[in-house]
C-alpha cells in the first residue's frame, strides 16, 4: 500500500523523467566525447603514417631499393607500435616486421585495418593494426601501419564511464525520488490527518507551517486561515446561539405564567379575553425580541459580510431621518440633517438603515420637548462618519460600554417602551461593517459617531446600481 | 376569493383555512409540492399561499414551474427565513409578495386581498387614480380634494398614491414600511401611524366624510363614504 503510495506520487513520477532525461544527457555527452576523441585519434594515426609512407618513398626514389631495404630493416628492429612490409611486385617478402602480406589487405587499394598475431615472449598476442598499401616505383608495394590499442584503450574507458554514469544516475534518481516524495507525502498526509481531525470535530487543530516559505506553506497558511475563519463563525454561531435560548427563556416564561394565571381562573368571558389580547401581546414581544436578537446574532457572526454593496450613506440616513421627522415634530423636537455628497460605504442596506433608525428612535425618546436632533454625515479621505446628537440627558461614561450589551435599558428609561437591543444591534452592525462605534458627550446630551471605511470605488456602485435595477 | 394553500404544516394549514373562511374566502389545501403544483395547474384561484420549505417540491421550484406554464396566479410566498437575500430570490422566483413566518393573520389577510386585486385589475399604467372626490394626478404630480389642491411632500404623495392603489383594502404598517420607504423592519416607534395622521389631516380635515380609515388591530384603509 505504502509502496504503490509512493510509485503514484507525482513527486516519485517528477523524479522518475527527470533521472531519464539526466541519463539521456549523460549519454549524449559522453558519445560525443567518444566518437570526437576517436576522430582525433584516427586522424593522427593516419597523418602519422602518411608521413612514414612518404618518407620511406622519399628514400627509394633518392637511394634506391638497398636503402629502403636497410631502413625498414632499422625501423622493424625497434621493438614498438609500428609495423612494416616491404615486397616484390609478386607480394614476396623483402624487408619488415610482418612475415606475410596479410589476407585483409590482397584486395584493398590504400587504407585497410588488420588483424596482427605477433609473438611477445612466448605468448601469441593479437592486435588491431590501421595500415596504408602503397605502390612504389617498379611494383614493390609498400605497407606501414599502427596498433590502434591507443583507441580500443579509450573506446573501453568511455563504456566504462558510461555504465557508471548511468548507474549512478539511475542509483541517485532513484534514492533522491524516494527521498523526495517522502518528504513530499509525509507533508501531504500530514494535511489529510489534520483534516481528518478537524472533521472527527476537533477545529482548533491546524497545518503546520515549516517556515520555508514553499508551496506547502503557502497551502497550509491559507487553510490554516481558512479554518481560523471557520472557526471564527462556528464560535459566533455557537455564543448566538447559547445566548438566544438564554434570552428567549424570560420572554416565554413570562408568557406561560400569564396563561397559567388565566387558566387558574374561574372561567369569564371579559376576562379571558382580556387575558388572550395580553398573551397576544406578550406573544408578539417574544418574537419580535427573537427576531432582534437572531439579527444581532447574525451580524455578530458576520454573516452576510460577504455580500455587502456599496452606498450612499448619506441617502440612507436622509431616509431614516424622513421617516422620524413626523414623530420628533409631534414631540417638540427639531430634526435636523446635514449631509455631504458621496459618502459612499460598502454596507447591507438593511441593516444599516434599521441601525440608524434604532439611533434616531433611542435620540427621540430621549429628548426633551424643546430640544434638537442632528444627524449628519460627513467624510474625509478614508473614512465616512454619521453622527447623531441630540439634546437629552446623555449617557454617563460609566455605563458608554455596558448599553451596548442585550438587554441593558439604564434607569431613567424603565418607563418608556423597549426591550434594549437597539444600541446592541448598532454595535453587532458596527463591528460587521468594520466601523468604529463611539458613544459621546453632546454637552448636553449624547452623541453617538460611526466611523466607515470609505469605498471610493465608483466602479462598485455603478455595479450596485446595475443590481438594484436589474 | 378562491385561495389555494400549499403548506405542508397541518397546524398552520388548518388556522389559516379557519380564519379565510371567516373573512369569506374559500381556501382549498395541498400539503405537498407536487400536488400543491397539479392543483395550481387545474384549478382557478385568485391567490397562492406557498410555504417555502415542502415535501417533495419546494417551493421556489414549483412557483418556477407555475410560471414558466404561463400560470399568472399571484403568489404570496410563506417563509421562515427572513433574510434580504431570501427575500429577493423569492420574489425573483416569480412570487408577488413575500411573508415570513410566524406572521399575524391581519397581515395575511391584507397582503393578500393586495395581491389578488392586483391580479384583477390592470391599472398599472393609470396616469390618474381617484377615489371619491379625491383626485391624484401621477404626471403632474398633484392632488386635488374637491377640486382644491393638496400640497404633499414626495413622501407623503407615495405614502398616498399606495393608499390609492390599494383603496377598499386594508393596508398594514409593514405593507407601508415596504411599499413606500421600502425598508423590511419594524422601527420600533409607530412612525407609520404619525405619518397616517399629518396625511390625514391634509386630506380629510374640513371634509364632512373622511376617506382615510383606521382599522383597529390591522392597519388603515383608504375607501369612499358609502
Ligand atoms: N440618545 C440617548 N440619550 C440618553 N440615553 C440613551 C440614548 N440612547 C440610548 N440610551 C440609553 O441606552 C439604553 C439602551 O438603548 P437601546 O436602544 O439599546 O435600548 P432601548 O432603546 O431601551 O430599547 P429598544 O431600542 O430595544 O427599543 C436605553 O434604555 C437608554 O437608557
Ligand atoms: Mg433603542
Amino acid at each position: 500500500m505504502r509502496r504503490a503510495n509512493l510509485i503514484k506520487s507525482s513527486a516519485f513520477r517528477l523524479t522518475l523523467l527527470y533521472m531519464i532525461l539526466f541519463g539521456t544527457s549523460v549519454l549524449g555527452l559522453l558519445a560525443f566525447i567518444y566518437l570526437s576523441t576517436i576522430a582525433v585519434i584516427d586522424r593522427q594515426t593516419e597523418d602519422t603514417i602518411d608521413a612514414e609512407v612518404r618518407g620511406l618513398a622519399e628514400q627509394y626514389r633518392e637511394q634506391g631499393l638497398a636503402r629502403l631495404i636497410e631502413v625498414i630493416r632499422l625501423r622493424s628492429s625497434i621493438e614498438g607500435q609500428d609495423y612494416y612490409l616491404l615486397t616484390d611486385p609478386n607480394l614476396r617478402p623483402l624487408a619488415g616486421n610482418l612475415s606475410a602480406w596479410p589476407k585483409e589487405a590482397e584486395g584493398a587499394k590504400d587504407w585497410v585495418d588488420l588483424t596482427v598475431t605477433r609473438n611477445s615472449k612466448g605468448q601469441e598476442v593479437s592486435h588491431d593494426v590501421r595500415a596504408q598499401l602503397f605502390t612504389l616505383s617498379g611494383g614493390y608495394r609498400l605497407l606501414v601501419g599502427r596498433d590502434t590499442h591507443e583507441r580500443t584503450n579509450i573506446r573501453s574507458i568511455v563504456v566504462k564511464a558510461l555504465g557508471w554514469s548511468v548507474a549512478a544516475a539511475v542509483g541517485l534518481g532513484l534514492v533522491g525520488g524516494i527521498v523526495i516524495s517522502r518528504r513530499m507525502l509525509r507533508r501531504v498526509e500530514h494535511v489529510a490527518r489534520t483534516s481528518q481531525g478537524i472533521m472527527a470535530g476537533d477545529l482548533s487543530r491546524r497545518m503546520a507551517v515549516t517556515g520555508s516559505g514553499d508551496e506547502f506553506d503557502r497551502l497550509a497558511t491559507s487553510l490554516n486561515a481558512m479554518l481560523d475563519q471557520i472557526e471564527r463563525l462556528m464560535t459566533g454561531m455557537r455564543l448566538a446561539t447559547d445566548s438566544l435560548a438564554h434570552d428567549l427563556r424570560s420572554p416565554l416564561t413570562r408568557l406561560r405564567g400569564r396563561i397559567e394565571l388565566a387558566l387558574r381562573q374561574p372561567p369569564q368571558a371579559a376576562r379571558d379575553r382580556e387575558a388572550l389580547a395580553d398573551v397576544l401581546r406578550q406573544a408578539e414581544l417574544a418574537l419580535s425580541t427573537f427576531d432582534s436578537l437572531l439579527k444581532i446574532a447574525m451580524a455578530e457572526a458576520g454573516v452576510g459580510a460577504a455580500d455587502l454593496r456599496v452606498i450612499d450613506l448619506a441617502a440612507v440616513a436622509r431616509d431614516a431621518a424622513e421617516l422620524y421627522e413626523p414623530v420628533a415634530e409631534e414631540a417638540g423636537i427639531r430634526l435636523r440633517i446635514e449631509t455631504q455628497g458621496g459618502a459612499m460605504v460598502r454596507a447591507q442596506p438593511e441593516l444599516l438603515a434599521q441601525s440608524i433608525t434604532n439611533l434616531i428612535d433611542n435620540a427621540v425618546k430621549n429628548t426633551p420637548s424643546g430640544g434638537e436632533i442632528t444627524v449628519a454625515v460627513g467624510l474625509s479621505r478614508s473614512s465616512v462618519t454619521l453622527r447623531i446628537g441630540d439634546t437629552g440627558p446623555g449617557i454617563p461614561a460609566v455605563d458608554r460600554q455596558r448599553v451596548l450589551d442585550r438587554f441593558v435599558r439604564l434607569e431613567e428609561s424603565r418607563s418608556t417602551p423597549g426591550a434594549g437591543l437597539g444600541l446592541s444591534l448598532v454595535a453587532a452592525v458596527a463591528k460587521m461593517h468594520g466601523a468604529q462605534l463611539h458613544l459621546g458627550d453632546a454637552g448636553p446630551g449624547l452623541v453617538i459617531t460611526l466611523i466607515f471605511p470609505i469605498a471610493a470605488s465608483a466602479h462598485d456602485s455603478a455595479e450596485w446600481r446595475a443590481v438594484t435595477e436589474a | 376569493m378562491r385561495i389555494l394553500m400549499i403548506e405542508d404544516d397541518a397546524e398552520t394549514a388548518d388556522y389559516l383555512r379557519k380564519g379565510l373562511g371567516e373573512s369569506g374566502h374559500v381556501a382549498d389545501h395541498a400539503a405537498t409540492g407536487p400536488d400543491g403544483l397539479s392543483m395550481a395547474l387545474a384549478g382557478t384561484y385568485d391567490a397562492l399561499i406557498v410555504d417555502r420549505m415542502l415535501p417533495g417540491l419546494d417551493g421556489l421550484t414549483l412557483i418556477k414551474s407555475l410560471r414558466e406554464q404561463k400560470v399568472p396566479t399571484p403568489v404570496l410566498i410563506l417563509s421562515a427565513l427572513g433574510q434580504v437575500n431570501d427575500r429577493v430570490r423569492g420574489l425573483k422566483a416569480g412570487g408577488d409578495d413575500y411573508l415570513i413566518k410566524p406572521f399575524a393573520f391581519s397581515e395575511l389577510l391584507a397582503r393578500l386581498e393586495a395581491l389578488a386585486r392586483r391580479g384583477g385589475a390592470e391599472d398599472a399604467v393609470a396616469t390618474r387614480l381617484m377615489i371619491a372626490d379625491l383626485e391624484m394626478d401621477l404626471l403632474a404630480r398633484t392632488v386635488r380634494r374637491g377640486g382644491r389642491k393638496i400640497d404633499l411632500q414626495p413622501r407623503e404623495f407615495r405614502l398616498l398614491e399606495y393608499l390609492m392603489r390599494h383603496a377598499g383594502h386594508v393596508v398594514t404598517r409593514t405593507m407601508l414600511l415596504e411599499g413606500v420607504w421600502d425598508y423590511h423592519f419594524d422601527p420600533q416607534t409607530n412612525v407609520i401611524d404619525v405619518h397616517i395622521s399629518r396625511l390625514r389631516g391634509k386630506i380629510d380635515k374640513g371634509h364632512a366624510a373622511p376617506l382615510l380609515h383606521t382599522v383597529r388591530g390591522a392597519g388603515y384603509s383608504l375607501r369612499a363614504p358609502s
